[in-house]
């Protein structure tokens, strides 16, 4: 396939007999034009009107400039485009394709076509009627379906596939056809190996992972401030197909590479990027959402040391948190908690954290001696003891220390060093709201949390962690105390969710039992935290923080979903186990097993980034 | 080859002496099933000691006693003159290190990662020299790296340091699983059937890494079912029969011992003469005064049948070895074994001149030694 590619005047591909389209009629260059063309005149359309009326949400009624949808319809036109160039083999557009240009494109224009149709198809259910479509609204439309016909005429290898056996019941041929049709679709979508990185000056490389950082940043804040249904479920379409077109473009592994190369410094960046983000903000409404999703991928990084690193099934984290949330929250100084202490906010941390590694302890000691699922049923019980007993403790049938399930209400914003969490500050220019604000404290917090993770991930503790994770009875005869090392994992788990609870309690002004349930549709709970490990990739870092920002802006942002939210969410866990179930980020482990013959041992030593 | 290891015995044999592996008594009851009956055995430093026995003897559970996975019900396990604490990584820890019967490697961790967690109990580093990263931290990490890659280099996986260990190949597992268990810098390491599933190349490898084990200063005691690899390996040999121990000793004695014949062919129906037609009747041409004990193996693990069947099994059987690994091979198991046993070492100094034959004219006749190993 990269020879077609890079000789794309030669219709026949090295095996003409079997390389053929998924749609076989079209001759391999006419259809190479098709998508280059559909590619094009979806850009084009981007700046003419959709729509003649502005009823529907961005106002779509403008020649010259794109709003609302028509922005992302440009982004994956754009993206045709350039891949469609690239398989041409323009100077210049090569290496936008490092892996082969074809399975690129054609995702590129399945993206095209997907949010030109979305979007079209959304304006004319809003406004009842495809005859509420501007010419240009057609235009796209057209545009982008014979742009994903061309593509899909692209040539590919086809699989070598079984005969169906004559002898099978109906039933089996039509498996053994489903089953052979699908390799042939797979094998459409197949690349080739990623060229090597040609070698750079590291400034230059450092420049790189600045943009690629800068287009993250952009694409999340982009993400975080779409402001209806329709633009974020745009954003969806867009991010995900546009994403899966960057993958098989081969840009994403070379960017791996180059983040591989310098991880320190990529970290470092991303913090920087993720602190620049109240910056690109006008007003505290979308901070709001970077913080809820910060203490989120926060516990749920704390999570991932207990359940990927160490293997504890824990379903009742969230406990963690609600513990160093509460515990911060009786000594901030609020007027219901019945202590009248007011401890600076270090000493809340403290007390915080260490009242959730002393739970973790009381609950780990007892269940980490056994081996098997007792851990996980210990756990999902204490998750319901928490909430029940801090329900419970409000003075009537219990002591009065958590008062029920009133909560502990009217926590004082923290004051560290003079600056007031709660009042808006002016830093160049920029106005910095009470979010905002709790947002650097919150990246603070999550910086340490990644300090811990990797560096506990990486060192005698976090190998034994995965040993006992691997094969416990092994791990043992290793000289590996595993009771020791278990409740060490677990501790860590805790505190770390407890630290994160102490900075929740004063964002949120009020701790209430109801916060904290095992499953909900409001994350942070225990069922979110687990999926947010499990669908990011259990064991990387970067996979539960991917976890956390999607599982709590999905529910965030269709609230149309509203009851059927959670099964929507069911299905989306089943399919991704089905089909990928290393999670969205694969474990360097993971990741190794398809990777065995690079020769890569330096950077592989390295948890993943 | 045949060098190294007839050396290897010459510089070992002065430092046999101190005890490092005292167990008295020991029995393991599950139940009403008593799986080990009272079971002593000594390993010294500087030896090779083989367990064997038939399936189910009782062999494992011994090893388990040994290392702490079970309690002994009674008895005692001293290493060095202390007794062992009743826990699996305590006795890691004191300087037992075992591998498995069936691998348990870290199969999702590298190579290097594997080892380095055998290194566990010979790094002091906790959590918080971790997360803080203490002065000495990045030193004892690497010092640990460098030891872990100074045994891959030994058993000869330096190469595969960042390979998964799931990806390696059987043999190379095996390797690792031992390369583990020496990280940990023990006295004493238990092999509990190193060349199950191994064909005789790699069984031959095996033989000089436990040597080679043997005369880093590392007391061996290992369980396995070929008994040729026994029987050129150990310097004392227990037998083990349905949880008691049988007899200790030389390969000779074990050998010659009617009771291990017993206990691996059944009692014999007649008198000495003709022990055991039953198993030995796919080899047909059987010289009559051929003593049992080397039918054992072919009995236990058929696939072995053509190694052990050395001393009396006409040329083309003794040929099966000598076709897949390099000639030189088939005198330096004949020359181990004449240092063990004087019976045999006549028997094969008969037979040696008549084995260097075939074994020059080996490919005139490749389809017997085929039929020997299939």
């Amino acid at each position: 396939m990269t020879t077609i590619s890079e000789n794309s005047t030669a219709p026949a591909a090295p095996e003409p007999a079997v390389a053929t389209g998924l749609i076989g009629f079209v001759p391999v260059g006419i259809a190479r034009a098709l998508t280059l063309g559909g590619g094009i005149l979806s850009v084009a359309s981007c700046f003419t009107a959709w729509t003649w009326t502005p009823r529907f949400p961005g106002d779509l009624t403008f020649y010259g400039s794109p709003g609302g949808l028509q922005m992302q319809v440009l982004v994956t036109g754009l993206l045709t485009t350039l891949f469609a160039l690239s398989s041409y083999g323009v100077k210049g557009t090569r290496w936008l394709t490092p892996a082969g240009g074809d399975a690129a494109l054609k995702l590129a224009a399945l993206a095209n076509f997907a949010i030109a149709w979305f979007t079209v198809g959304a304006i004319s259910v809003t406004l009842g009627g495809p005859v509420n479509l501007e010419p240009g609204g057609a235009i796209v439309a057209l545009a982008s379906l014979l742009a994903l016909l061309g593509a899909l005429a692209l040539p590919f290898e086809r699989p070598k596939v079984l005969p169906v056996d004559p002898e099978d019941t109906g039933w089996d041929q039509f498996k053994h056809r489903a089953g052979n049709g699908w390799d042939s679709f797979k094998a459409a979508f197949a690349t080739a190996p990623v060229r090597r990185l040609p070698s750079m000056h590291s400034s230059v490389e450092i420049l790189i992972i600045t943009g690629i950082l800068a287009v993250a940043l952009g694409v999340f804040t982009y993400g975080i401030g779409t402001e209806y249904d329709e633009l974020f479920l745009g954003f969806l379409i867009t991010a995900g197909l546009g994403f899966a077109a960057v993958n098989k473009s081969g840009l994403m592994q070379q960017a791996a590479q180059l983040t591989k190369k310098h991880q320190n410094l990529s970290i470092a960046g991303a913090f920087t990027a993720a602190a620049l983000f109240p910056f690109t903000q006008t007003d505290d409404q979308y901070a709001t959402l970077g913080v809820y999703i910060l203490i989120f991928a926060t516990v749920a990084l704390g999570l991932n040391i207990v359940v990927g690193l160490a293997g504890l099934l824990d379903l009742g984290y969230v406990a963690f948190l609600g513990v160093g949330a509460y515990a911060a929250a009786l000594v901030s100084g609020a007027p219901t908690s019945p202590f009248g202490v007011h401890l600076p906010f270090w000493a809340a941390i403290l007390v915080g954290a260490g009242a959730s590694l002393v739970f973790g302890v009381l609950i780990g000691a007892p269940t980490l001696r056994l081996r098997g699922d007792y851990l996980a049923i210990v756990t999902l019980g204490f998750g319901e003891i928490f909430r029940i007993a801090v329900m419970n403790t409000d003075g009537t049938s219990g002591p009065d220390i958590t008062n029920g399930s009133n909560g502990i209400a009217s926590i004082p914003n923290l004051n560290i060093l003079g600056f007031d969490f709660g009042a808006e500050h002016v830093i160049a220019g920029f106005t910095i709201g009470r979010f905002a604000n709790y947002f650097f404290l919150m990246l603070l917090i999550m910086a340490v949390v990644v300090l811990v993770f990797r560096r506990s991930g990486n060192s005698r503790i976090g190998r034994a962690w995965v040993a006992i994770r691997e094969d416990e009875t092994a791990a043992l005869a290793m000289g590996i105390n595993g009771f020791r090392v278990k409740l060490i994992a677990f501790a860590l788990g805790a505190s770390l969710a407890g630290l994160a609870g102490t900075v929740q309690a004063h964002v949120t002004y009020t701790v209430t039992p109801e916060q904290y349930l095992f499953a909900g549709p409001i994350p942070p709970n225990s069922a979110f935290l687990l999926a947010a490990v499990v669908l990011g990739g259990m064991g990387t870092m970067s996979g539960p923080l991917v976890g956390a920002s999607l599982l709590f802006l999905i529910p965030n942002k269709l609230q149309f979903m509203g009851e059927y939210q959670l099964l929507a969410f069911g299905v989306a866990l089943i399919l991704l186990m089905r089909f990928r179930p290393e999670g969205m980020i694969a474990n360097r482990r993971n990741q190794l097993e398809f990777h065995e013959k690079d020769e890569t041992p330096a950077t592989l030593a390295k948890a993943g980034a | 080859m045949t060098t190294t290891t007839q050396s290897a015995d010459a510089t070992s044999a002065p430092a046999v002496g101190e005890t490092v592996l005292d167990a008295r008594g020991v029995t393991m009851r599950f139940g009403g099933l008593t799986a080990v009956r009272d079971v002593n055995l000594t390993v010294n430093s500087g030896e090779i000691v083989g367990l064997i026995g038939p399936n189910g003897a009782g062999k494992t559970t011994f090893f388990n006693c040994l290392t702490g996975l079970y309690v002994p019900t009674e008895g005692e396990v001293r290493y060095k003159g202390q007794v062992l604490p009743p826990t699996s990584y305590k006795v890691t820890n004191a300087g037992i290190a075992r591998t498995f019967q069936n691998i348990r490697l870290f199969h999702n961790m590298t190579v290097l990662e594997n080892v380095l967690v055998g290194r566990h109990t010979r790094m002091k580093q906790g959590l918080w020299a971790a997360l803080l990263r203490l002065p000495g931290f990045k030193k004892t990490e690497a010092e640990a790296e460098q030891r872990a890659m100074e045994l891959l280099e030994f058993i000869g996986l330096q190469d595969k340091a960042q390979h998964l260990a799931k990806n390696l190949p059987y043999g190379e597992q095996r390797k690792l699983e031992i390369a583990r268990a020496l990280a940990s810098d023990p006295g004493l390491i238990l092999l509990d059937e190193p060349t199950a599933g191994m064909n005789p190349q790699e069984t031959r490898a095996a033989e000089e890494l436990i040597f080679k084990i043997r005369d880093m200063g590392v007391a061996v005691l290992v369980i396995e079912h070929d008994m040729r690899f026994i029987f050129n390996l150990c310097d004392r040999v227990a037998v083990l029969v349905q949880g008691q121990k049988l007899i200790e000793g030389d390969s000779a004695t074990v050998q010659g011992d009617e009771r291990v014949i017993a206990a691996y062919l059944g009692e014999p129906v007649e008198s000495e003469a003709a022990p055991a037609p039953a198993p030995a009747a796919e080899e047909a041409p059987e010289t009559p005064e051929a003593d049992g004990t080397d039918e054992a193996p072919a009995d236990e693990a058929p696939s072995d049948d053509a190694p052990a069947d050395e001393d009396e099994a006409p040329a083309a059987e003794a040929e099966a070895p000598a076709d897949e690994a390099p000639a030189d091979e088939a005198p330096s198991d004949e020359a181990s074994d004449a240092d063990e046993s004087s019976e045999d070492a006549a028997e094969e100094t008969d037979e040696a001149p008549s084995e260097d034959t075939p074994s020059e004219d080996t490919k005139h006749d490749p389809a017997s030694g085929k039929e020997n190993d299939a």
